[in-house]
């Protein structure tokens, strides 16, 4: 649930497209060490002030070509690589403050460019001509592969999503039956069932900025005078604390259900067109474990059921499905990350395992303090590797 | 060392130190011959080549410690006082006042120091501080709502809740905080900062050995910063997520902002008249997610921070010291610094001018349950009043800061600082203890 604010942040902090609109091209903003390919040295140097847009270099070899752009002008500023036309985008990377660096790197077949910076953010920009050389067959036909892979990649994680959060709305439906019914034992075997399909594309919800919080608060982090719905209001209503709780009458029982029923369909209307992006992906990757390890491991996430585990199991199974989708690109960028990725995601399945019988799960208060350690480690172990997911796979 | 001069009553104990607090205050406020000084003798060593023998003056308008440039190490405890009895509390401060006057000069605790004493008797002062420069201790007492009959419902056990300051109310819970109790509250605090560790874990040590009868220890949290020449002079320091912290702080150098924003007027609460030229301590240990947030990457800590990681320039742009621009946008429309960024939610423009006088340190409290590194910053604020200053940025930053996926703040408390000792003979509880 922590998450919100992050894809909030990612969404304010962009990427540039990855995919260029003629998908033959890959590009991305790199954070720094941005590769060069094709047998270039290193990045090619760009200075935009107010006035100039000055290149270190106005050509380089297909591939990789990575710019390294510095503001020093007053006003905020963008790059661009432009096909030769001077109007389609192969990359670009925005939003460049005064004295602020940014690296663009693109893949580029040979042939003639564009570069410009924009200062003021307005018009055509100051433009120079950028030429890509021949660097030999492979470059070229990478890029396209790549690209190709990586959209396979998008729309296979989107259809994840899709069924996961179909499942999701026809469990939380039974689920809200039961709860109006008074059906409290079945209720609570359903909860942890239900809630599996929540978690395991929880940074997608969770990018809707506003759902997030009316589905899945926390008591804790409640806001003075904000309202406490969605799952952990009603699990604190079938697994009570044993003073100083008031029950809910059966009207508010059905208010929160019916909410919670509402705003599930409404995640649903919402994912049906989901556009994600592999950086989406493999961030996504990420903050799924960051939950296991903030929330789940740590038993804070169902302070009154103690299903962590069911929720442990399907972030991981979460970023997994997402790894398993971009696994041909990191296989290629690097074999050993994606060797390590698949060892440790095994091998955190089989401490879960341990703890598992059928589909279901020891409770967090049943575990002892050994067995809760060797989950942490498990989940630090494979979560230092996944932290590379993005960068690999969009650089 | 140089050899004692107690020699009228060897047989100094801490209960007779306690009991005659008055007498060895004013002797040791004094400075005069009840006074042991460590480190001065001729056979001993020069003075220290890192500026370790300043020291700080302990009297003054205001407490030390708070517009004191920050010293590399801070020990902070709190005590509950476990006496029923005024004249005991009023003996404690005496008696704590006479200590931290001694300490702060560079002088032994007591009247006969480290070894001055009788063979048979354990010493007034503990001992590990000999040979150690003075390293700019300085020793900052609170007092928290305990003391005003608060803990116990309508206890008034020292007959002070008429003068209980109005703003001395216990913070409220905001969203995301984890609350320990061991680390939480307390009814009197010391801050303890010096550029030596062990100067102040001396100081803590011999004032909670003094207080013993009176107060028991409820929590303690060692800090570090910057140690003297580790960085350039006036480089801003750095939090344990690698961003620089403090740029924007209220510093010594504006002392009308320090009036407006620290020091509580003379007609800010006329209940508390005797809070005069003191202030509100606030603590906060913010503990880190370490692990999770070194997975993230530089784009998204920047994000968050709103700031360059290396120059710690905002990032719409200039350097360190350029002021954030809110306003600017990028060709997508969004701010360049998010709407979710540290910066922009604990800005003062955010704030309706809002300034805090921060003094955190960084902690390390080894590995939690988890094998995971317990660190984080402790956050120190001195502030005027703490609900119409730090609660509503505090609030501003629990509803919606980015940073808040990579913390969790464990401990909080909250403490109304009183003036300074103005001369020999005064203590920190004259102005609230006064008849």
């Amino acid at each position: 649930m922590f998450l919100t604010r992050r894809a909030l942040a990612l969404a304010l902090f962009p990427t540039a497209p990855l995919l260029a609109a003629a998908c033959t091209s890959a590009a991305t903003e790199s954070a720094d060490g941005g590769r060069s390919g094709g047998g270039s040295d290193g990045p090619i140097a760009v200075t935009s002030t107010d006035d100039e847009c000055r290149l270190a270099a106005t050509s380089a070899p297909a591939g990789a070509v990575t710019f390294a752009v510095t503001n020093d002008g007053g006003q905020v500023t963008e790059f661009y690589l432009l096909a030769a036309d001077g109007v389609a985008v192969v990359g670009e990377v925005e939003n460049i403050g005064p004295g602020v660096s940014r690296q663009l790197t693109v893949e580029v077949d040979p042939g003639r460019y564009v570069a410009a910076c924009k200062p003021g953010m307005a018009g055509d920009g100051i433009r120079a001509d950028f030429t890509v050389t021949e660097a030999g067959a492979t470059a070229t036909t990478v890029g396209a592969e790549r690209a190709a892979q990586l959209a396979t990649a998008t729309a296979a994680y989107e259809r994840f999503v899709q069924t996961e959060a179909a499942a999701l709305a026809d469990k939380t439906g039974q689920f809200a039956q039961l709860v109006i019914a008074g059906d409290d034992e079945a209720a609570r075997t359903l909860y942890p069932d239900a809630r599996t399909h929540w978690e395991r594309i929880e940074p997608v919800a969770e990018s809707f900025g506003d759902l997030d919080p009316r589905l899945d608060l926390r008591e804790a982090d409640l806001e003075p005078g904000q309202t406490w719905t969605g799952w952990h209001a009603l699990e604190k209503e079938l697994w009570p604390p044993a003073e100083g709780y008031a029950p809910l009458s059966p009207d508010q029982r059905r208010n929160l259900a019916d909410k919670l029923v509402t705003d599930t369909d409404e995640l649903v209307a919402r994912v049906a067109d989901l556009e994600l992006t592999p950086s989406q992906l493999g961030n996504g990757a990420k903050e799924l474990l960051d939950e296991v390890a903030t929330g789940k491991v740590t038993g804070e996430e169902e302070i009154w059921s103690h299903t962590d585990l069911w929720d442990f199991q399907a972030n991981v199974d979460g970023a997994r499905a997402a790894f398993e989708a971009l696994e041909p690109v990191v296989t290629a960028e690097d074999p050993d990350l994606a060797a390590t990725l698949t060892e440790r995601f095994e091998a955190i399945d089989a401490e879960l395992g341990q703890h598992r019988t059928g589909d279901a799960f020891a409770f967090y208060d049943a575990l002892d303090p050994a067995q809760v350690n060797r989950l942490a480690a498990a989940v630090d172990a494979l979560s230092e590797p996944l932290s590379r997911l993005t960068v690999t796979v969009v650089a | 060392m140089t050899a004692t001069t107690a020699g009228a009553d060897r047989r100094w104990t801490r209960r007779r130190f306690l009991a005659a607090g008055t007498a060895t205050a004013a002797a040791a406020g004094a400075g005069t011959a009840a006074a042991v000084t460590r480190g001065g003798s001729a056979a001993g060593p020069g003075p220290n080549p890192g500026g370790g023998d300043a020291t700080v003056a302990f009297h003054g308008r205001h407490q030390a410690g708070i517009t004191t440039p920050p010293q590399a190490r801070l020990q902070l405890a709190a005590f509950d006082v476990t006496t029923e009895r005024r004249h005991e509390l009023v003996d404690l401060l005496r008696a704590w006042t006479s200590a931290a006057a001694q300490m702060t000069a560079g002088r032994e605790v007591g009247a006969t120091g480290a070894t001055g004493g009788p063979a048979l008797a354990p010493p007034d002062d503990t001992g590990e501080a000999l040979d150690l420069a003075p390293s700019r201790l300085t020793i900052t007492v609170g007092f928290g709502p305990g003391l005003f009959g608060a803990r116990r419902g309508t206890d008034d056990r020292f007959g002070l809740a008429a003068r209980r300051p109005a703003a001395l109310q216990p913070l409220p819970h905001f969203p995301g905080d984890d609350l320990d109790p061991a680390r939480s509250g307390g009814d009197l605090c010391l801050q303890v900062c010096a550029d030596e560790a062990q100067i102040a874990f001396h100081a803590v040590r011999n004032l909670a050995r003094i207080g013993f009868g009176a107060v028991t220890p409820r929590w303690s949290q060692l800090g570090f910063g910057q140690a003297a020449g580790a960085t350039p002079s006036g480089t801003t320091p750095r939090n344990l997520m690698g961003f620089k912290d403090g740029t924007a702080n209220l510093g010594a150098g504006r002392p009308d902002l320090l009036d407006e924003y620290v020091w509580v007027g003379p007609d800010d609460d006329p209940g508390a008249g005797w809070l005069a030229g003191g202030t509100y301590l606030v603590a906060r240990r913010i503990a880190m997610h370490i692990e999770t947030w070194d997975r993230s990457s530089r784009a998204e800590q920047e994000a968050v921070f709103g700031r360059d990681k290396r120059h710690g320039a905002p990032l719409s742009g200039g350097t360190e010291t350029t002021v954030p621009d809110f306003e600017v946008t990028g060709s997508d429309g969004a701010p360049l610094i998010p709407l979710d960024a540290h910066v922009r939610l604990a800005h003062p423009d955010t704030n309706g001018g809002s300034r805090l006088l921060r003094r955190g340190y960084n902690f390390a409290d080894g590995t939690d349950a988890l094998g995971r590194l317990d660190g984080g910053l402790f956050f120190v604020a001195f502030t005027r009043d703490p609900h119409r200053h730090f609660v509503p940025i505090q609030s501003r930053l629990a509803g919606g800061d980015a940073l808040n996926e990579y913390i969790k703040v464990t401990g909080s408390a909250l403490f109304a600082v009183p003036p300074g000792v103005t001369g020999p003979g005064g203590h920190w509880g004259e102005a609230l203890l006064a008849p």
